[in-house]
């Protein structure tokens, strides 16, 4: 049984991949959605960014001073100065790290 | 004019940063899935079949928790079904490939292999093999998943839990948004995304990942009609 949904669930996943590449005529989108697709990145990325730090395993609110708020502000300045990817990833983990381990 | 070659590497090279997120994160999956108690075949095997990092967790979780099956599959539906936002975006880029060859290509996307080959797109728009390019970023993202979920199967309760080694995830994708802080209209974007993922967070099946996107959206179309 749980095999048999994992395979429903990969296939599913699947059709989310593939629909609009494969089977969506380009054409059928206007300029205006075209536009608007344009901000598919800052519209979904924050929908994974807000919910990994403001919410804990638990599904509730973390406090005002968890250390994951001071991780990513860390890895957000860091990431708008230094335009690098891993100095943005591992400021934010040390950040934290520092602050649960050493504090 | 670059060859196949060279854009398969740069995509490969692309997300190569993001992996400081991806194997932890990968490690986690698998092991959450043996500590759960499922088998180390089944919790690989989704690794191969569903290959979703988010969803994979959610769907073990569900089920250990006694939710129905039917109930976990709706979920991984709804989280992945972002898919089809970066599938729309994508779509512009590979319309020139064969029909098999979009149904091949379209496995290998995922969410830091879109950001990344989207932004080479963007620049890009005029190369004949683009399509090489995502190819380097979803298979080197492939790849490491598989390896790293296979860590976690094997290395399952040594992964210390007081590291909290998810939190690699929000970063990565920090990492992905954080230039375009410095445009105001994505800024209203990404915080209505936001806001309205924490506000709709306990909406079912774990429907505020696609719910606040859509929102997002909205808000973004109300912005360019205002610039204009």
């Amino acid at each position: 049984m749980t095999w048999t949904s994992i395979i429903i669930a990969g296939i599913i996943t699947y059709f989310t991949r593939m629909t609009m590449v494969a089977l969506v005529d380009r054409d059928l989108l206007g300029e205006r959605i075209k536009a608007v697709l344009a901000y598919v990145p800052s519209a979904v990325f924050p929908a994974i960014i807000f919910p990994g730090i403001f919410i804990n395993d638990y599904g509730t609110f973390i406090e005002m001073n968890d250390p994951k708020i001071f991780g990513a502000i860390v890895a957000i300045l860091v990431g708008y100065f230094s335009r690098n990817v891993i100095a943005t990833i591992l400021s934010g983990l040390f950040s934290y790290w520092i602050i649960i381990f050493l504090l | 004019m670059f060859t196949k070659k060279q854009l398969l590497t740069k995509g490969l090279l692309s997300v190569a940063p993001h992996m400081f997120s991806v194997i932890p994160f990968g490690i986690v999956c698998g092991a959450i899935g043996i500590e759960l108690g499922f088998s180390p075949l089944l919790v690989y095997a989704m690794s191969i079949i569903i290959f979703g990092g988010a969803s994979q967790i959610v769907f073990l979780q569900l089920l250990s928790g006694g939710a129905s099956t039917l109930i976990a599959v709706t979920s991984v539906g709804v989280i992945n079904s972002r898919h089809l936002l970066y599938g729309a975006v994508l779509s512009e880029y590979l319309e020139k490939l064969s029909f098999v060859k979009k149904l091949l290509i379209s496995y290998l996307v995922v969410d830091q292999g879109f950001a990344e080959s989207n932004k080479f797109f963007q620049k890009n728009k005029n190369e004949p093999y683009l399509h090489y390019h995502l190819l380097g970023s979803g298979g080197t993202l492939w790849i490491f998943w598989q390896l790293s979920t296979l860590a976690g199967i094997i290395l399952g309760s040594f992964v210390p839990e007081e590291l909290g080694l998810k939190f690699a995830v929000p970063l990565t994708f920090i990492a992905i948004v954080v230039q375009d802080l410095k445009k105001l209209d994505h800024v209203i974007v990404m915080i209505t995304c936001g806001l309205s993922s924490l506000l709709f967070f306990d909406a079912p099946f774990k429907s505020y990942i696609i719910i606040s996107p859509i929102i997002a959206l909205f808000v973004a179309a109300l912005v360019l009609r205002l610039k204009k």
